[in-house]
């Protein structure tokens, strides 16, 4: 099979997977809603109870989870082509930590400015914690960009990680001397969750994530040229310059609202970008961009119904049982993929 | 046709212009062969006709347009460019590099043609890269990699093709048979090739013209004999201890 033709059956095959798995999330809990409950509370009839237990409690996490993984593949895939590094994402190279810290910057200026600014960013807490995370994951972003040309794949993966670390202490601070303000904005800041978001927030957060997926498409073509690097890509006709503000502007609108949102999600935008290029058999970007967007939603989806399976008691948080099928992908790439040899 | 006018090509301070004032016309299906010792400004000769870098004055134009001024993707139709540069690209299989040169003429989605997709599989044949056309580019050789990077040039059926220094990672047969592809496509189709090399023995009994750097500035141009008769290749590289011998057609060790 071509690539194309692998691609268009791969994300048949996922986007079934996917509806099912949500179909599944939103029938199974503590209180079991049958399949054809869940169709007719979806489509706006059947019994009220189950009706409020599907629609109102189970489809905002559901479909956060959809939104949130199929984001963050997607920036996987654009953060690895515009690197080129197999070990780049927003999360692994620090991006997601400069989202938290704008965030967390954003909110303690609020603190510090009295009342008013927090009443105020409380009544738009969704579009303002939405661009401190902005602001946050763009200028890391141009940060790790300068320092990706000076050192190698790995060390650049390692920095990534302990900006992380940094940001955690940064964050625990601020909260120690800003808790006043509360809210929702400091609520599991060190875990990724999908039940935080309320029907309210799916709007906000879908807009920004379906303009960056455009602009990932559009920036396809340029993108598998930038593979070959720099200077091939100019010689090829690409804007340079032009092409790299895009991507990290489409990876801006992707990472940003998923922070924002959800809190810090993990390994998804760095392992199902390799998922994807197995499956397509080839590393051009416009086939592997549905794949990534999919098996990244359905990553997500699965991580988020083991954490809210009916336990009796809910310890499980979603990073941790993200790290514990996406530390073992990485740790594997890391050792035996082709695409890191030379590159340790 | 290629022609320079009064171009100088260099960068800011310190280094500064590098070679000033070149007048220069190539013919169309010419194939010439850029010498020079390391430093003489093969490579940023190179990189400004390609378009790559800025001049410092003046222009080179092709077909009676000026390179530097064309919109990206007019000159990605009209050049194509390898470069010595060890190239790696994470994931890409042979074909998916090779076909990278018909991207100047595809649509946003870079869909190939069934033309396009004949033009590619008839430079991967002409370049020697045929046989490992499925395999992952970054698992092939230095040789094997730039087979596939001249196949990628060649795909992109431009009026002038810049290779610098394409020929250091291959073996001498190596070496013969792919300046002597070229030569034949120059040949064949009117293509302008530009070839920098450190072969002297064989750029000299190949090239159509010389552009010979003396690594003071200066260009000479010609065929190899007419240069090797007025003395330019002595001056160009002999040293204390090499000296070319015109009689023999080749450097010997000073006595």
């Amino acid at each position: 099979m071509t690539p194309a033709a692998r691609s268009l059956a791969g994300s048949l095959v996922l986007a079934v997977a996917v509806i099912a798995a949500g179909m599944f999330a939103l029938s199974w809990g503590m209180i079991d809603v049958s399949p054809g409950e869940v169709v007719a509370a979806l489509t706006g009839g059947g019994d009220p109870g189950n009706a409020q237990i599907v629609t109102g409690l189970r489809l905002p996490r559901v479909a956060s989870a959809i939104i949130a993984g199929g984001a963050l593949g997607i920036g996987g895939v654009l953060m690895q082509a515009l690197f080129r590094n197999p070990m780049a994402d927003a999360w692994s190279l620090g991006l997601t930590a400069g989202g938290q810290l704008g965030v967390a910057l954003l909110v303690t200026a609020a603190a510090f400015s009295g009342p008013e600014a927090i009443s105020f960013l409380r009544s738009f807490e969704g579009p303002s914690i939405t661009l401190g995370a902005m602001l946050g994951i763009g200028a890391f972003a141009l940060a790790m960009a300068s320092l990706a040309r000076r050192v190698g794949t790995v060390t650049l993966l390692v920095v990534g990680l302990m900006l992380g670390f940094t940001v955690q202490g940064i964050v625990s601070v601020v909260i120690h001397f800003a808790n006043r303000v509360g809210g929702r904005v400091f609520s599991g800041w060190n875990d990724g969750n999908f039940a935080s978001v309320m029907p309210g927030d799916l709007p906000l957060l879908v807009a920004p994530v379906v303009i960056g997926i455009v602009l990932a498409l559009v920036n396809a073509k340029p993108l598998t040229a930038l593979l070959l690097g720099e200077t091939y890509a100019k010689s090829l006709g690409t804007d340079v310059t032009r092409l790299r503000c895009l991507t990290l502007a489409a990876v801006v609108l992707l990472v940003a609202p998923v922070t924002a949102y959800c809190g810090p999600v993990t390994f998804v935008g760095l392992i199902v970008p390799h998922f994807a290029r197995a499956i397509a058999g080839t590393a051009r970007i416009l086939p592997l961009l549905p794949l990534a967007g999919l098996a990244g939603a359905l990553l997500a989806l699965a991580a988020d119904l083991v954490v809210h399976a009916p336990w009796e008691q809910h310890f499980l948080h979603l990073n941790a049982v993200l790290a514990l099928v996406g530390a073992p992908v990485v740790i594997g790439l890391l050792i035996f993929s082709p695409s890191m040899r030379g590159q340790r | 046709m290629l022609r320079l006018e009064k171009l100088s090509v260099g960068y800011g301070a310190p280094r500064g212009t590098v070679l000033a004032d070149l007048d220069v016309s190539v013919s169309p299906g010419s194939f010439v062969c850029v010498l020079g010792r390391n430093g003489a400004g093969k490579s940023t000769l190179m990189r400004t006709i390609a378009g790559l870098q800025g001049a410092i004055a003046g222009t080179a134009l092709l077909d009676d347009e000026d390179v530097a001024a064309m919109r990206p993707q007019t000159r990605a139709r009209r050049v194509s460019v390898v470069l010595t540069e060890r190239s790696s690209s994470p994931g890409l299989t042979v074909d998916d590099v090779v076909s990278l040169g018909r991207q100047p003429f595809t649509g946003w989605q870079g869909r190939l043609t069934a033309d396009d997709r004949a033009r590619v599989t008839d430079a991967m044949a002409a370049a020697g890269a045929a046989q490992f056309s499925r395999r992952l580019f970054d698992d092939l050789s230095d040789g094997e990699r730039q087979r596939v990077m001249i196949a990628r040039a060649l795909a992109q059926a431009p009026r002038l093709m810049v290779l610098d220094e394409i020929t250091a990672f291959l073996d001498l047969p190596g070496r013969v048979e792919t300046m002597a592809l070229l030569r034949e496509r120059a040949r064949a189709t009117g293509t302008i090739v530009l070839l920098s090399s450190h072969d002297l023995d064989l750029s000299l009994q190949l090239a159509d013209v010389v552009w010979l750097l003396d690594g003071r500035g200066g260009l000479s141009v010609g065929t190899a004999s007419e240069l090797i008769a007025a003395g330019d290749v002595s001056n160009a590289f002999d040293t204390s201890a090499v000296r070319f011998s015109a009689a023999h057609g080749r450097f010997e060790l000073v006595a």
